[in-house]
């Protein structure tokens, strides 16, 4: 992989200290549909989590419930151990939850450093500060080794798809996000941009960054996830260590919520359900 | 935890733009943000026409023809006391086009605006009145563009609160401007406007020894702002337009100011001498360089920009998208109070002869045909400048020939025809032109 992997949670003897984030039982439904059901997730820093499971499993929905965008109606949300509420994309903006959606949430007519600044731009009295922030757009881009972009003063309409990625992951890099969570990064990139994201996804993590990331690639999951969480119709089915998975033991939970391949005992609540 | 907000490393100065795939003439990028020198900015320009990013040098190309057109048919046309002439009946064009332009960004549109411009001027005339406590002009205008301004602000509400379409809410608006029209000046009713001011802010003349100061000062301070902006941004290695373009673009503000000021001081006049600037333009300028900076250097402008580009993209961004829209209805209706200001003070009166309808239409097609996009999130305040100068040049010119206003529309019909055309072609060129 690109460079050494940090783990903090292995560091400390095996036991787990507070992970950053942590789902409790969380449940949703819309009108008769159950789309969770008693759901369980960890999100260490500093690690990637892929997030698998079926199309209609609930990977959405959850993200949505950690964004902000859906409010679970029971359940515990903690935060670094502390319960906390997140009722709208801006409590969990305020939290330093970024979510890179499918469709990126980029504004095609405005350029890359109108982008990565939506919403908070910087100002001196009441003009925009265009000179700093194009010049921390251009050291973040430049951190994360994000140079195949000819200039960052092109509109986001004139880029490439893993261009584009790379953007919205700059973005959550430039705002010291905590938590980055993406839906499908690789879905519709070729294998050289593929590559390229995944790599960006590794240095993320490396920097300290909790990375939740839905995936149904295996090759991706496995390319880069530290950890596997794995849901079959709102239920939690596995979680844990990547190293205890294969590809024949994911897609057996993705597809039949079982899997009587893997021996490891991996979450509890999972466990008492099924 | 120990890594979180590590700091970003410094950046290493490596060259921003690779020029060997711009040389390949993938461009659908702005050739100032690509050149490092003059040439290049002239091939890069080039590669980006092709593209179908076009920018301003298609009206202004436009322009020219039809003036070459007019003149060839009618020797009048070029000169200065009808092109003084076609400056002012424009700029009524002009300034409703520059209210439009706030509702287009959006990908929304205004039709009310003609109709709220003539409430504004008839607010502003009546006030001018005894019987109303014959007002000072400048609160009369206050006074009037206070109430364009809320005009705009209760439409706007009603159609993000109500999230009506905007077409339809400014419909209404329309119908209910020129039935109120009607209600206050009678079938058929004229008011008279009686004040100096006012009526010079259309008929009034700069002596052209003030036309030229206030052509150095305007031109002094566009070069100045645009040389110190340029090289701060070449000092501190931001992307930054080439040197030569700078200096061409200082060097052609100076020779459009003189050339205005020529034309507007020649003797025009037929028995007594008729010379000088008129202040109407002085008003386009001011009002022109006002929205320009607003939507090009402010948070509101972003945001403007951001939700006709990707509304749901702002939203996520934590804009409030309801309170920029109704800000951008609000600001439609304070320009288009203006216009109407300056369409009353033209006519020195106000009459039920105001067709809002069909200025609004033409303002509409002067935004459009000056580049501003019908599907929002392109387009500036310069771009309603310039349609606006197309629609007043076709209007003039075939006025000039006696065609009829038959013949107008149909030929204004086929400009605006051709210009979203243009517009629509040029997207999907962009479109051709994003890689996958």
């Amino acid at each position: 992989m690109v460079s050494t992997r940090v783990d903090p949670l292995e560091a400390s003897d095996g036991k787990h200290p507070v992970s950053l984030l942590e789902l409790r039982g969380i449940d949703k439904h819309f009108g008769p549909v159950q789309a969770l059901t008693d759901v369980a997730l960890e999100v260490p820093a500093g690690q990637v989590t892929a997030l698998a499971g079926d199309n209609g499993a609930g990977k959405s929905v959850l993200i949505k419930c950690i964004g902000g965008i859906h409010v679970a109606e029971a359940g515990q949300i903690l935060w670094e151990g502390h319960p906390i509420h997140i009722r709208s994309p801006r409590d969990s903006a305020a939290l330093g939850i970024e979510t890179v959606y499918q469709d990126l949430a980029l504004c095609d007519n405005l350029d890359i450093v109108q982008n990565m600044f939506l919403g908070r731009e910087r100002t001196r009295s009441v003009l925009l500060d265009e000179e700093s922030m194009e010049l921390a757009a251009r050291d973040t881009l430049a951190s994360l080794s994000v140079t195949t972009v000819r200039s960052i003063r092109q509109p986001v309409a004139s880029l490439s798809g893993g261009q584009r990625q790379a953007v919205a992951i700059a973005k959550s890099v430039l705002w010291n996000s905590r938590l980055v969570i993406m839906d499908e990064p690789t879905a519709a990139l070729g294998v050289s941009q593929t590559e390229m994201v995944l790599e960006l996804v590794r240095r993320l993590a490396d920097r300290g960054v909790a990375v939740l990331i839905i995936s149904h690639n295996m090759n991706d999951v496995f390319q880069v996830a530290d950890r596997l969480a794995i849901l079959h119709l709102g239920r939690m089915v596995a979680a844990g260590p990547a190293s205890t998975f294969d590809r024949q033991i994911v897609v057996d939970y993705m597809t039949t919520g079982q899997s009587t391949r893997h021996s490891q005992a991996i979450f509890p609540s999972a466990e008492g359900q099924s | 935890m120990a890594q979180v907000q590590e700091p970003p490393k410094p950046a290493p100065t490596e060259p921003p733009d690779d020029l060997a795939s711009l040389a390949a003439g993938r461009a659908a990028v702005s050739p100032e943000i690509v050149a490092d020198t003059f040439g290049e900015y002239v091939r890069a320009s080039f590669a980006r026409l092709r593209a179908g990013e076009s920018g301003v040098l298609p009206v202004i190309v436009g322009l020219l023809l039809i003036s070459v057109i007019f003149q060839s048919l009618n020797s009048k046309f070029l000169t200065a006391g009808n092109l003084v002439n076609l400056l002012v009946q424009g700029a009524v064009f002009i300034m409703l086009a520059m209210a439009e332009v706030f509702a287009l960004l959006l990908g929304e549109i205004d039709l009310s605006a003609g109709y709220v411009g003539g409430i504004g001027g008839i607010v502003v005339a009546e006030l001018l009145t005894s019987q109303h406590g014959s007002w000072p002009w400048w609160g009369a205008c206050i006074a009037g563009l206070t109430l364009c301004a809320l005009i705009g602000a209760l439409q706007g509400t009603i159609i993000t609160r109500l999230k009506l379409p905007s077409f339809v809410v400014t419909l209404a608006g329309l119908l209910i401007g020129q039935g109120v029209m009607l209600l206050i000046l009678g079938n058929g009713g004229t008011l008279p406007i009686n004040n100096g001011v006012i009526n010079d802010l259309a008929n009034g003349l700069l002596t052209p020894a003030a036309g030229w100061v206030v052509m150095a000062a305007v031109v002094g301070l566009f070069g100045a702002l645009t040389w110190f902006r340029d090289a701060r941004r070449r000092r501190s290695g931001l992307v930054a337009p080439p040197v030569g373009l700078t200096v061409l673009k200082i060097v052609a503000a100076g020779v459009a100011g003189s050339v205005l000021v020529i034309i507007c001081n020649v003797d025009r006049g037929v028995l007594v001498p008729i010379q000088g600037v008129p202040w109407v333009v002085l008003i386009v300028l001011a009002v022109l360089a006002m929205w320009t900076l607003l939507l090009g250097r402010t948070k509101f402008g972003r945001y403007v920009y951001a939700i006709g580009g990707n509304a749901e993209a702002t939203r996520r961004a934590g804009v409030n998208l309801a309170a920029i829209r109704t800000v951008s209805f609000m600001l439609c209706s304070f320009t288009a109070g203006i216009a109407g200001i300056i369409y009353a003070s033209r006519l020195r009166s106000v009459s039920t002869n105001l067709d809002g309808g069909t200025l609004v239409l033409y303002s509409v097609a002067a935004a459009v045909i000056g580049g501003a996009s019908l599907f929002g999130g392109r387009g500036r305040p310069i771009h309603a400048v310039l349609g606006g100068l197309v629609i007043a040049a076709i209007d003039n010119g075939m006025g000039l020939q006696g065609f009829s206003a038959a013949a107008k529309y149909v030929v204004t019909g086929i400009v605006l025809l051709a210009a979203v055309t243009i517009d629509s072609v040029a997207r999907s060129g962009r479109r051709a032109n994003t890689p996958p």
